[in-house]
């Protein structure tokens, strides 16, 4: 990119409001041909929104937008494709029931005399393919691919429309290391083409590999900009939260108590084959590190009787527990904090107070069945105080609070229960900067109050920040545990990846090794 | 609360228009009669139970059409057993309770354990309950003749408030059964996992709530309901043809619910809501039978043409409102 170069698409002034909020104020961006731009924000800054004008799915109420240094009209997805720009949504757009090729050209199949031209089809859909690196057959149907490789069909087909400008949004949320580095593989391609990314993403390590230019956006507002040469961890962190913060969260160790959870030998649906035992002491904080699809979730999900164990044994403070419904780990004493919150943390629809009442109302029910609203606001009140709650009123739908508010909303719900162990899914995952040190804090008060934690976390500096200690998951079983002396990340990795225990003390609970 | 204020106020329009068209035209009280009002508030308590049965299971996100088949099934099978067979009446009523409870519980089990889709348990519901009364009966139409005054009172009888109108006794089983499922729904814990598992099952389950026991529970409910309601009719109406019983009756319910404001996507409804849309449906149909005698056979399109024309109004509100939101 050079400087004196004409820009191949510009952002002035764009404003937009929605009921209540306004997302973007006076918001410029610019992005040059063959430049990776990326574009990054916390959560509820107005990053999706600038993209959804760009891309034309949303009309701006004011500012302008120029193609190659010609206004376009706004509010168009025929006219922003028309001028080359194509959005990749985080959740792909793609009909998993059709082939590869069908997707590639849905809504404008080539034909002749009103049949489809299969063979015009396949040539191009080769074509594009083999831009994005993949090899695969263009007959295959996509509900059989993995989900990177369906990012980066995506990604072709906006290529076989001349795209000029491809916007990625969180591109990587769901990807595997490998699956990460092929897609930035293709990016780098791209941009040698000539062809100009705008990348939106959470991940500040994977920005400062890959970004020519950063553009940063905090509550609606352009917060700054820094180039190749000024992209560093921090100074991405200071533009969007608008102030320091230490790089990593750092606990404050407590010493460890009795033995609150032990497993032994428990099987999971999962991954039938393999076996894992470990144990969680009160008051401590245990990492549960691995890739994604390594069965971390599977196994919480187990413990908490979503899909009950097939064998070994559960204790919580010593009394064996037998999951077979979330019902039966509440009752022995654990709570779960799941991996997809506004699916299965919160009832989104309902109320703060309906949320935060809905796993203790059967415990402080009277006369066998009725509610008791006595203890529902009590229990209200006290969460929202002290979890520090951001909510207008104890009556606002969960759908309208922020997404660390509505995690609190759930941790708020188990405390209440006064569980003795937490099991929690990705806490802070789309939740932004600020608010996941609130919830780190949380998870060392809860830590503090005695209870035992055990959580996953697919962001290594959360688990070497948080944990005394870290259990790594690979292929469905333990392949290491790591003190909090021990841990480095390039350990993690070794064994996340099922490499050598290397310098990690060998784990002793895999019979299958 | 703010979900009926517009079904109330279009029941009032449309009882207001009735009246003043049917009074004004014709010179006398054929609308505003004690007889035609007792009616009116007959129909409405025989169909409100219905209604409210079916509510429940749409909150919890499903439907149940076989509601109108479970009504010729009781509504024919009760005469049929009691004057047609002979069997003692007790007996009879005793499994005229019990048999829609099974008939619930088989749909919630099938529902919930093999996670059939709601729609097609209760279509299959739907023909089953009436091939079978049409097998039994041989399609012979049954009634009480003469007999069992006394419990057609519960039906037919009024207690008696001034000359020439009484309050239907019907009316005074649907306010018991109204109060109880509102109890149910908004003073107990299993009303608030209904409501919650409706938004999302998921959530409610990873909560610790046994949402599959509380769906069971809704179907059953509502089945019985079902059953309660056709017995009542075959009392009030005294005969009953396993043809066409019921017929459309499951419909008329869940139109009954989704106009008081039951999303059919689960989670919201009340009580009060799928009373007052009950009431508009027949005061329509009272309205269509006192002021356009000749357009009879209109009478379903009207009634599908003022739901939809319901269901667009509310959707229109509610944009209007979002919009009004925005501009602020």
């Amino acid at each position: 990119m050079a400087d004196n170069a004409q820009p191949r698409l510009v952002a002035n002034g764009i404003c937009k409001s929605f009921p209540g909020v306004r997302a973007l104020h006076e918001v410029n961006l610019r992005v040059f041909p063959g430049e990776i731009l990326a574009l990054l924000g916390e959560n509820g800054a107005g990053k999706s929104t600038l993209m959804k004008i760009l891309a034309g799915v949303q009309k701006p109420d004011a500012g302008t937008i120029e193609a190659e240094g010609v206004v376009i009209p706004v509010g168009s997805v025929q006219e922003a494709l028309r001028q080359g720009i194509a959005l990749i949504h985080q959740e792909l757009n793609l009909a998993t029931n059709l082939t590869v090729g069908a997707n590639i050209f849905l809504g404008r199949e080539p034909h002749r005399y009103g049949w489809i031209d299969e063979k015009a089809i396949a040539a191009e859909s080769r074509r594009v393919l083999d831009l994005v690196g993949l090899e695969i057959d263009p007959s295959r149907e996509v509900g059989d691919l993995t989900l990177g490789q369906m990012q980066l069909v995506e990604i072709a087909k906006a290529l076989s429309v001349n795209a000029r400008v491809l916007i990625l949004d969180e591109p990587t949320s769901s990807l595997s290391a490998r699956e990460t580095d092929r897609l930035f593989a293709v990016m780098g391609d791209l941009r040698e083409r000539g062809v100009s990314l705008i990348y939106i993403s959470h991940r500040l390590a994977e920005i400062q590999r890959m970004a020519d230019r950063v553009t940063v956006l905090r509550d609606g507002l352009n917060a700054g900009e820094l180039s190749r040469t000024e992209i560093s961890h921090d100074a991405m962190v200071r533009l969007m939260v608008g102030r320091d913060v230490s790089r990593v969260y750092q606990r404050t160790a407590g010493t460890p108590g009795a033995t609150v959870l032990e497993l032994k030998e428990v099987r999971t649906p999962a991954n039938p084959s393999q076996s894992v035992s470990l144990q969680v002491r009160a008051g401590e904080i245990v990492g549960l590190a691995g890739l994604i699809g390594a069965g971390r979730t599977e196994l919480l999900e187990a413990l908490f009787g979503v899909t009950p164990p097939l064998a070994g044994e559960i204790r919580v403070e010593g009394k064996p527990l037998q999951p077979q419904h979330p019902r039966d780990a509440v009752r022995g004493g654990l709570a779960l904090v799941p991996e997809d919150r506004k699916k299965q943390g919160v009832v989104l629809a309902e109320s703060v107070r309906r949320n935060l009442s809905l796993a203790s109302l059967e415990r402080d029910r009277l006369r066998g069945f009725l509610l008791n609203e006595a203890a529902e606001s009590e229990i209200t009140s006290r969460m929202i105080r002290e979890l520090r709650i951001k909510t207008p009123g104890e009556e606002q739908p969960v759908r309208f609070l922020s997404g660390g508010n509505q995690q609190k909303v759930v941790i708020g719900k188990w405390l209440a229960m006064s569980p003795r162990v937490f099991l929690l899914d990705e806490p802070t995952r789309g939740i932004d900067v600020g608010a996941k040190q609130e919830i780190y804090q949380l998870m060392e008060t809860l830590a503090a109050s005695g209870a035992g934690i055990l959580f996953v976390s697919s962001e290594l500096e959360e688990i070497l920040g948080l944990a005394d200690r870290v259990l790594v998951m690979h292929e469905g079983r333990l392949t290491g545990e790591l003190s909090r002396g021990e841990l480095s990340e390039e350990r993690i990795m070794t064994l996340a990846t099922g490499g050598p225990a290397g310098a990690s003390r060998a784990n002793g609970s895999d019979h299958q090794a | 609360m703010k979900r009926i204020i517009g079904i109330a106020v279009l029941l009032l329009v449309v009882y207001l228009a009735t009246w003043i068209m049917a009074d004004a035209f014709s010179g006398r009280a054929v609308f505003m009669s004690g007889y035609n009002q007792e009616n009116l508030l007959r129909r409405i308590a025989l169909y409100g139970i219905l209604g409210i049965g079916v509510s429940l299971v749409i909150i919890t996100g499903g439907i149940d059409l076989s509601l109108g088949s479970v009504v010729c099934l009781v509504g024919v099978g009760v005469p049929w057993l009691a004057v047609g067979q002979g069997w003692p009446m007790p007996v009879v009523l005793l499994l005229a309770l019990v048999l829609p409870l099974a008939i619930g519980l088989g749909h919630g089990l099938l529902v919930t354990r093999l996670r059939l889709q709601p729609f097609i348990v209760t279509l299959c519901g739907l023909l089953i309950y009436r091939g079978v009364t049409r097998g039994f009966t041989q399609d012979q139409t049954a009634g009480f003749g003469n007999g069992f005054k006394a419990l057609r009172w519960l039906a037919n009888g009024e207690i008696p408030l001034f000359s020439g109108f009484g309050i239907p006794v019907p009316l005074l089983i649907l306010g018991v059964v109204a109060a109880l499922v509102a109890v149910f729904l908004n003073r107990t814990i299993y009303g608030r996992y209904l409501l919650a598992l409706g938004n999302s099952e998921e959530a409610a389950r990873f909560s610790g709530i046994q949402t599959d026991r509380m769906v069971i529970v809704a179907y059953v409910i509502c089945s019985f309901l079902a059953g309660l309601a056709g017995l009542l009719f075959v009392l009030d109406v005294n005969l009953a043809q396993p043809v066409d019983f019921g017929n459309f009756y499951e419909l008329f319910a869940i139109a009954a619910a989704v106009l008081g404001g039951c999303s059919l996507r689960g989670g919201t409804g009340t009580v009060l809501g799928v009373l007052a849309g009950t009431a508009l449906i027949q005061v329509l149909r009272n309205m269509i039978n006192l002021v356009f005698p000749a357009y009879q056979n209109m009478e379903y399109a009207v009634i599908g043409l003022v739901i939809l024309a319901g269901v667009v109004a509310d959707e229109l509100a509610k944009r209007a409102v979002a919009r009004q939101k925005a501009g602020s």
